[in-house]
């Protein structure tokens, strides 16, 4: 056990040392998180709207007011024929037009029922996609909270819904996702790379000749990196519910040891690159290409698996953060408990074993 | 023999049909400090491996410091000491550290470490740079502080695999200084080299040609036997028969 702790030590320092890897480990997660969170954000925030209020009444007036205390519109202008709608998007000023119909207030009292038309400048068509969706849902807001106290319901036909992320927030999707990546990447590549430099070095050769048993070194060279990946995902977790107003909605204790788990998948796989490779170029590169790029494009968090074709949807499953993604995506954002995870932790389960296993054989078979 | 800190007997190893070791019987004697010389590829490099625990050989006999490599190797591993041409020492850390670090690795007690890493940098004469990287120090220095590491934990044998590459003669001198002083302590070497000068500094020498031991003797024996001036001659005789080259 002192051994062990002798070695843990002195792999702290080559990290602490070594201030590149020490950028990675701390500075990557946070630039990652900031990066998807505020500058690459697939939300649209304060679009310019006009209204065209042919009613003018009670409830067009909260209507607008709501719409544009939300942090997606600002009110821009207000229309006064649909003759000026055309002029508006050709200026580019504004990316929605919303038409209260005459007598929208009156409808809604005395039949229950009203209709509204939104406008939006497809030129750009996810961007207005998403507007209308933002629209759609202040307006069913609005909706309820006007049916509230009445007998029967006011009625306002719109139609899209969006289950757990009523205002399509995109940290719902990015925060999973980052968090396999930086998994990953500090999991498996910095693992290998740290072992790969022992033989590089020639220090590994030293290691074996040591009372140390082969196995016990791996094991060394794990832990440290184990620990610091736990630590990345506090931290991701920490900015995610507070500089990003991300609930945990689930149990915070089975989120951890499902990220421990899958920690210890790609430690795995960072050893079973190390036994097989003898630069630390060729394992970063097997990390980036053979790993992350994968990870990248199979997990469901850039491109949805269900749009590629049968060949790719079935490769898919053998990646590991495929399911480790799917695991944060069903306890984070859906907050549901184990009992809906277990196939997903089974999996990665058997994976780390088979994993372990190759990479132990491997390494016992050079030492012969 | 019982007085023996290494002992082989028909020690032999094969990778598949090729005899990297062919049969090598010899015994190394406490204190002394043994030249185990060969070209590349004569299976230098195998036989040290079996001997440090690292491999198992196909057949025959050995015992390191009392121990047998077929069984005992995590006893032998305890018992030697290794430093490769490399003088691999961590590079990012400081003196001190490395030297904690190995000897922690070989479980000296800490606090007896303590004591033992000051003592030693004071040997050194390396108080001002104690707490420098190793990358920043000259090879030579390098290579001193490899080895004082490699004896740290007081073993009973200590292989050097070709301790002096790529390093300046009075260095390499210096360094030799070291190794003698060590055998007076009674630690036994067992050295390889590519110098035939540093031949001649070793109580016996083995020559090693294609996987088979062609001559064991002290070096002037060895030149009266070949009939040559320097160890130089003795050993182009002996590889200018070798079948196999890298």
């Amino acid at each position: 056990m002192k051994i062990f702790f002798a070695f843990v030590r002195k792999e702290f320092w080559h990290v602490i040392r070594d201030k590149r890897s020490l950028i990675i480990l701390i500075g990557l997660p946070i630039v990652m998180m900031l990066l998807f969170g505020f500058a690459l954000t697939s939300e649209v925030k304060n679009s310019n709207v006009a209204i065209l209020d042919f009613a003018k009444d009670e409830a067009t007036q909260k209507l607008i007011t709501r719409i544009d205390e939300s942090e997606y519109f600002t009110v821009k202008k207000t229309l006064s024929s649909e003759n000026e709608i055309k002029g508006e998007f050709q200026k580019g000023e504004v990316r929605l037009v919303i038409i209260f119909p005459p007598n929208f207030q009156n409808d809604l009292r005395h039949e229950n029922k009203s209709q509204m038309r939104l406008v939006a400048d497809a030129s750009d068509p996810n961007t207005a996609n998403i507007t209308i969706n933002y629209a759609s849902a202040i307006i069913r807001d609005f909706q309820s909270d006007l049916s509230n106290n009445k007998k029967l319901p006011y009625t306002i036909d719109l139609e899209t819904r969006m289950l757990y992320n009523p205002q399509l927030k995109s940290s719902f999707n990015f925060v999973p996702g980052v968090m396999t990546l930086i998994m990953m990447l500090l999991g498996a590549m910095m693992t290998s790379v740290s072992i790969v430099k022992e033989k590089e070095m020639g220090t590994m050769e030293i290691l074996l000749v040591s009372p140390m048993k082969p196995i016990m070194v791996l094991i060394s060279k794990a832990v440290p990196y184990m620990v610091l990946c736990f630590i990345d995902i506090i931290l991701i977790l920490l900015m995610a519910v507070y500089i990003l107003d991300m609930p945990i909605q689930g149990s915070i204790v089975l989120l951890l040891a499902e990220s421990l788990l899958f920690i210890i998948t790609t430690l795995s796989l960072g050893l079973l690159i190390s036994v097989n490779v003898d630069s630390q170029q060729v394992a970063m590169f097997i990390s980036l290409v053979g790993l992350l790029m994968p990870a990248l494009i199979f997990s469901g968090f850039m491109f949805p698996i269900e749009n590629m074709p049968l060949p790719l949807q079935v490769m898919s499953n053998i990646v590991p953060t495929k399911w480790y993604y799917n695991i944060v995506k069903i306890v984070m954002v859906k907050g549901l408990g184990f009992s809906y995870i277990i196939k997903q932790t089974l999996i990665l389960l058997g994976m780390t074993v088979f994993f372990l296993t190759i990479a132990l054989k491997k390494f016992k078979i050079k030492l012969e | 023999m019982v007085n023996s800190v290494i002992h082989t007997k028909n020690l032999t190893r094969k990778f598949g049909d090729f005899v990297a070791v062919d049969a090598i019987t010899f015994d190394v004697k406490p204190g002394e400090i043994f030249g185990f010389l060969g070209a590349n590829g004569a299976g230098k490099t195998t036989a040290m491996k079996i001997l440090c625990g690292l491999l198992s050989p196909t057949s025959g006999k050995a015992t390191v410091a009392g121990f047998d490599v077929y069984k005992q190797n995590e006893e032998i591993k305890k018992h030697i000491g290794y430093m490769s041409q490399k003088f691999s020492l961590y590079e990012d850390l400081t003196v001190r550290e490395n030297i904690r670090f190995f000897g922690g690795i070989y479980g000296i007690p800490r606090k007896e470490l303590k004591g033992k890493i000051d003592a030693l940098i004071n040997r050194l004469g390396l108080n001002d740079e104690a707490d420098k990287l190793v990358g920043s120090l000259p090879l030579g220095w390098k290579q001193k502080i490899a080895f004082s590491v490699a004896i740290l934990h007081e073993p009973k044998i200590v292989f050097l695999d070709e301790p002096t590459g790529g390093v300046d003669p009075i260095t390499r001198r210096q360094f030799w200084d070291m190794i003698f002083e060590a055998a007076s302590r009674g630690i036994t070497i067992f050295v390889t080299t590519h110098y035939m000068d540093e031949a001649e500094y070793c109580g016996r020498v083995s020559i090693m040609v294609d996987g088979a031991i062609a001559a064991l003797d002290t070096p002037d024996a060895l030149k009266k036997q070949f009939g040559v001036e320097n160890m130089d001659g003795v050993f182009l005789q002996l590889a200018r028969g070798a079948k196999r080259s890298e």
